[in-house]
């Protein structure tokens, strides 16, 4: 009976800091969304420790701990960019389920796997997620393994305009463009190359 | 130029950056061309796909910033527990290795004992050996009898003690008892011998060296050697294309060894023309053995490979065959005739082999 009332009043309590956790948590997945590096501090700084623990503790190294957290970070990243985005629990819980999916996939992969591998938290279910983040992850390897073949300077051109955003006046002349229509002739060429060497590779996955 | 135009619009109208008149232009034009519309869709996969993987790039770029700020500050270290960590890691790791190490320990250990207590108690066993010494050497004697009686019987083909002092491959060109092999693997040679797979010897004697093609044709000159039929490879004519994979057998050792390569080079030793370079690994006493292609042809034979490089190893063109058979049917009128009938083509390479293998002879000699 006591352990009834017990939990009542736990669930109680938990409905009450809630609240406060959940707004709290929103500004951060907000900021980790758009690449805050504060907030993404604060998320390392709330998850890593016990992160790191849990793998020390099944067969795993601090390295291994950093390899799998930036990964969780990422899968937490796709989720809170994803429009139709709601967290049903806490980052600590989801951070925490993550890796441990990642870790025990991980550990099969180099057949190392223990058994008794111990659960610490509770765990929400992240499988189809991790699945979704795999397959987006082949994606990316494409993309990447594209860029790096289309050779100079379409791959700077690109990478500036695309990933460094920066400003076709900045690019023309940076690169030595004489004007910033022609830095932009120059990179619809590349981008045409590009979308080529991309979609043979994704044809050829498929 | 089009293209770029139609791109550039794309992009616009991803960003929101497109006045509302343009807007409902390029909406239009989306509905009533379906060609166009292809590209919208197919480029904005493409853009997204783009953007995503820059903002996984800069996103990581600010993990690892983050990451190298807490190492630096001690807040994540490299190593906690490491010490703990890695007993217990490897204890997991090899835990089977260590029981079954820990079973073998265990079986030597008794096994050690099970002897020193037979030992120990050997006065026993010497008072009974003697009696199963004497009735074994009985046995022994009889069955030395029975052997004898049917060595004098059978009449063993002879099977001379050889010392050879060198050994090398060759391979029957005419089941009559023909083997090709290099000419100076035996030119100085006083006696020959040819052992097949089974380890059957048969004397031999060379009825054609020629250093210029480094060919020689043996005969098998002994009365034991029968006829074979059914050489299972022909000899290619024709030269065969840079890149073609091919694959040996031979003796470098006791044991018949296989190895596979291609066709590195056209010409041979400094631009010889009448032979080929290969990549394949091979050892002295391959020499002489066939070079054969994927369709069961004999292309060339391995005769040599160049000492201060890897993996370059020449072999002669088989249509020196060719000429070495006429000058043989010249000078000494004896006629080999090559095999016609390919019974190697499109088996896999394991049924290749095994057909292939009795015809592939140790050629030793001293």
């Amino acid at each position: 009976m006591g352990i009834y009332f017990g939990l009542l009043f736990h669930l109680l309590s938990i409905n009450i800091s809630r609240v406060k956790i959940y707004d709290e948590e929103k500004v951060l997945l907000e900021g980790l969304a758009t690449n805050d590096t504060s907030a993404i501090e604060t998320i390392y700084r709330e998850n890593y420790a016990a992160i790191q623990a849990y793998i020390v503790k099944n067969n795993g190294y601090p390295d291994d701990a950093r390899d799998i957290f930036q990964e969780a970070m990422i899968v937490l990243f796709e989720k809170a960019k994803s429009d139709s985005f709601i967290l049903s629990c806490q980052i600590k819980t989801y951070l925490y389920s993550v890796c441990r999916r990642l870790w025990l996939k991980k550990l099969q992969k180099q057949s190392r796997y223990n058994p008794s591998i111990e659960m610490i938290q509770e765990t929400v279910p992240v499988e189809d997620e991790i699945e979704s983040h795999e397959k987006r992850n082949v994606d990316f390897l494409l993309m990447e393994n594209a860029l790096a073949k289309i050779g100079e300077p379409c791959k700077s051109l690109l990478e500036a305009f695309y990933i460094e955003k920066k400003s076709m006046p900045e690019i023309a002349s940076s690169f030595g463009y004489t004007n910033a229509d022609n830095a932009k002739t120059q990179k619809y060429k590349c981008l045409v190359r590009l979308k080529k060497i991309f979609f043979s590779q994704y044809k050829n996955t498929d | 130029m089009d293209e770029n135009i139609l791109l550039d619009a794309i992009e616009r109208y991803r960003k929101g950056e497109m006045p509302d008149q343009e807007k409902t232009l390029f909406e239009e034009l989306r509905k009533s061309n379906p060609e166009i519309d292809q590209v919208v869709v197919e480029h904005t996969f493409f853009l997204s796909e783009l953007e995503r993987m820059s903002d996984i790039k800069n996103l990581k770029h600010s993990l690892h910033e983050v990451e190298s700020k807490l190492l630096n500050e001690g807040f994540i270290s490299r190593h906690t527990e490491k010490t703990k960590a890695k007993v217990i890691y490897l204890w997991n790791r090899y835990r089977r290795t260590i029981a079954v190490a820990a079973c073998i320990a265990g079986l030597v250990s008794i096994s050690t004992a099970t002897f020193v207590s037979f030992y120990s108690e050997n006065k026993k066993v010497a008072v009974i050996t003697p009696l199963v010494d004497n009735k074994l050497n009985q046995f022994e004697h009889k069955l030395n009898q029975i052997e004898d009686k049917l060595n004098d019987a059978t009449a063993i083909p002879n099977k001379p003690k050889f010392e050879a002092n060198f050994r090398a491959t060759g391979f029957l060109v005419d089941g009559k008892g023909y083997i090709i092999t290099n000419a100076h693997v035996v030119n100085n040679a006083k006696n020959l011998i040819v052992e097949n797979k089974k380890g059957d010897q048969f004397s031999a004697k060379a009825v054609y060296s020629n250093p210029l093609n480094d060919l020689a044709i043996l005969k098998i000159t002994d009365t034991s050697f029968k006829k074979v039929n059914g050489l299972p490879y022909t000899f290619s004519k024709s030269s065969t294309e840079l890149a073609e994979s091919i694959f040996t057998l031979g003796y470098p050792r006791e044991e018949v060894v296989y190895g596979e390569g291609y066709l590195s080079a056209e010409s041979g030793y400094f631009g010889d023309t009448s032979s080929y370079q290969i990549s394949i690994s091979v050892n002295p006493g391959n020499s002489g053995g066939p070079v054969i292609n994927r369709n069961g042809e004999v292309i060339g034979i391995i005769s040599s490979k160049e000492t201060n490089a890897d993996g370059v190893v020449f072999a002669i063109r088989s249509k020196n065959i060719y000429n070495a058979l006429k000058e043989v049917k010249k000078d000494q009128d004896i006629t080999i005739k090559l095999s016609s009938v390919n019974t190697l083509r499109g088996l896999n390479r394991v049924q290749q082999i095994k057909k292939l293998e009795d015809f592939v002879y140790k050629v030793k000699g001293n």
